[in-house]
């Protein structure tokens, strides 16, 4: 059955990856993203694909107006029935702990704007009575660590968010979902030494995405391993970790 | 976003035996790379999906771009068969979408792990040469990106000189950015394929003879470890698409991967002769005509991934040479008893024919004649001793070898292979450079 998929942060790898997967199935897609040209491009892409429709929206996810701006794009597609919050920044841990206008910009992108879109997505997907709400989240939100916790931080707020949107949305038909991703092999995270089972191709993350968009959650981790590899972390004694360097 | 660049020890060519260290940037888009350009003025060379064999997609001086991100379509007319697209884009990625409604590539290499990029700056060929002529003969347009001049768009009539330059122009005339192609319909994404035994290379030519104008695809593999009488010992193929069946979308059906590269003595005499009776075993007990799926008529050796690996760390040279009709049976000959007597060779070893159509680029590879390409393990000396006895083959038959799969031709060679070389040079982007261009000095 075809779909109506909207997507916040269309030009991420992974917003890219998910938009071609159900382009090949005939969806209809509103993609969001703040390059109108790049923008342009993938829209182009996405009908190649087998898109029947795709409705490009230029804005700023992180200033833009979630309330107005969401049903407008739900009205364009006659209902949905994915919304995807794909949108962030790779924090500079180092910038942020002293350029403090940098980490609350950051934050404001990374939490304060995305959980203004998970709300009004909730309130659309409420009313509707189906769709699925599912959000990038970060491994990186389980533990705060030396080297991110900024990131985290930021995260670790979304997930609270999403888990809370799933126990309110629980019984209504519509639900959310926090995707967790591990190691994402993509540009974004392009300066950082690759290779080994830990890295993840993001058309892998795009399949986990489409599998919660209808079932599964709220929490759902990408691949899976992450569960326990984070549990580890999690468990570990503040004692020992404090002597490590993650 | 700034494009970052790393230095890499594990950026190889296809055929593993370049080592050193590369440079690597991944622009996410073509904005980004253009932002890059627009500053950057440093030695270059893009980089696709890694399927050349030798140095011609390698550029240690310089940097490599890694142009896999910038994938999108632009258009596709499904009436007309009109593509665009962005050079990073694959062929794979490409037939899933345009095979299922009726288009195919005009011309495809032995891997569809290519991107379009790559197909445009080696100027590829396929089994369909003596009918269809290279891959630059069905471009219809260029957009290239160059140190000099900016982002550029070029067609065989607008820019002629500069078509044929940066058509088989191995990455250096510029960064080609997106690629105008012009499809070929099919009424059925399957082929009707027949598999006649070789007995020897006088086989090869008499069947040849009564294939070429009846058979769109045609192609031999010959057993290499064979000698005597037995020379030219092989399978041929011909095949034409089907008629009627229609067009379904071909899954990815990835069968195993060599996880790890294979121990030194795996390949060996012994081995290869066995794998080689086998193999021709195999081939001869299918029907003699069958009805395949393209991927299994065009791309059998996708079904492994990383196979390249079989030859051990220190990897393999192919050699593909072409040599024209005229004396190219005794050429041909010549090379089947030189690789014979050293016990070398792969178990891939295909032969094929070209045809009349003339190729449009500069250093386009193809030319009238005969091409036989097979693998090396790389065994240091001995291999280029080798290698020098088939060069002297090809070049008393006034043949060529090519760039795309090399990885150790002299000089001179390439010279003999590509007359056209110092003209092609003036079309050069000043800042697009190769190990291969420096290996030959140019």
């Amino acid at each position: 059955m075809a779909k109506q998929v909207i997507i916040l942060g269309g030009l991420s790898a992974v917003a890219v990856a998910t938009a071609r997967l159900y382009a090949a199935q005939g969806a209809t897609l509103a993609i969001a993203a703040r390059r109108e040209d790049e923008l342009e491009l993938l829209a182009a892409d996405l009908r190649v694909r087998g898109a029947a429709a795709v409705t490009p929206f230029a804005l700023d996810l992180a200033t833009a107006d979630p309330g107005a701006d969401l049903p407008r794009m739900a009205a364009g597609l006659g209902g949905c029935d994915l919304i995807l919050i794909a949108y962030g920044a790779l924090t500079d841990q180092a910038r942020g702990e002293t350029d403090l206008g940098y980490a609350a910009e950051q934050l404001t992108t990374n939490f304060t704007s995305a959980a203004g879109w998970a709300l009004a997505a909730a309130n659309l997907l409420e009313a509707q009575g189906q769709g699925a709400l599912v959000v990038l989240g970060s491994v990186a939100g389980d533990r705060g660590r030396r080297s991110n916790f900024i990131y985290g931080a930021a995260k670790a707020g979304l997930g609270v968010l999403i888990q809370g949107l799933a126990h309110r949305l629980a019984p209504t038909g519509a639900r959310a979902v926090l995707i967790k991703p591990g190691f994402i092999d993509t540009p974004m995270t392009a300066h950082l030494a690759k290779g080994g089972p830990l890295w993840a191709q993001p058309e892998a993350i795009a399949k986990v995405i489409a599998k919660a968009a209808t079932a599964g959650g709220p929490i759902i981790y990408a691949p899976s391993f992450w569960r326990l590899i984070l549990l580890a972390i999690r468990l570990a004694p503040a004692g020992l970790f404090h002597r490590t360097r993650l | 976003m700034t494009l970052v660049f790393q230095p890499r020890d594990d950026v190889l060519s296809w055929g593993r035996a370049h080592r050193g260290r590369q440079s690597l940037g991944r622009p996410a888009d073509a904005s980004e790379l253009r932002a890059w350009a627009a500053v950057d003025k440093g030695p270059r060379l893009a980089r696709g999906l890694g399927r050349s064999y030798g140095d011609s997609g390698l550029h240690a001086e310089g940097r490599l771009i890694d142009m896999t991100c910038l994938d999108r379509f632009r258009s596709f007319d499904a009436m007309t068969g009109l593509l665009r697209a962005q050079a990073g884009l694959s062929l794979d990625t490409l037939l899933k979408v345009t095979a299922p409604q009726g288009w195919f590539v005009p011309v495809t290499p032995g891997t569809r792990h290519v991107t379009l990029g790559g197909a445009v700056a080696h100027d590829v060929h396929g089994k369909n040469h003596s009918w269809a002529g290279t891959f630059g003969r069905h471009v219809r347009a260029l957009s290239l990106l160059r140190s000099d001049r900016g982002l550029i768009e070029i067609t065989p009539q607008s820019d002629p000189e500069l078509f044929a330059a940066t058509v088989g122009g191995m990455g250096l005339t510029g960064l080609i950015v997106e690629v105008t192609l012009q499809l070929t319909a099919i009424a059925s994404t399957d082929l009707v394929v027949e598999t006649l035994p070789l007995g020897g290379l006088d086989d090869f030519f008499a069947l040849n003879l009564q294939s070429l104008e009846r058979f769109e695809q045609t192609v031999a593999w010959i057993d290499c470890a064979q000698r005597g009488s037995k020379l030219g010992l092989g399978v041929y193929t011909r095949a034409n698409w089907a008629t009627d069946g229609g067009c379904v979308a071909q899954g990815d059906r990835r069968g195993p991967s060599l996880p790890f590269e294979a121990p030194s003595f795996a390949l060996n005499r012994v081995s290869l002769s066995l794998f080689n009776q086998a193999y021709r075993a195999v081939q001869l007990a299918r029907p003699r005509r069958a009805r395949l799926a393209y991927g299994d008529v065009f791309y059998p050796l996708d079904a492994v991934q990383n196979w390249n690996r079989l030859y051990g760390r220190s990897g393999f040279y192919q050699y593909q040479s072409v040599v024209p009709h005229q004396g190219g049976r005794e050429a041909l000959a010549d090379m089947l008893r030189i690789i014979g007597r050293s016990g070398e060779g792969s178990p891939l070893v295909v032969l094929k024919t070209f045809g009349a159509l003339a190729s449009p680029g500069m250093l386009s590879f193809p030319r009238p004649g005969y091409t036989l390409a097979l693998d090396f393990r790389n065994r240091g000396q001995a291999t280029q001793a080798l290698l020098a006895r088939l060069d002297a083959v090809v070049r008393a038959a006034k043949g060529a070898l090519y760039p795309a799969k090399d990885g150790r031709m002299p000089r001179d060679m390439f010279a003999l292979s590509f007359p056209q070389a110092q003209r092609f040079l003036t079309y050069r982007d000043p800042a697009c450079g190769s190990d291969f261009l420096t290996r030959m000095g140019l």
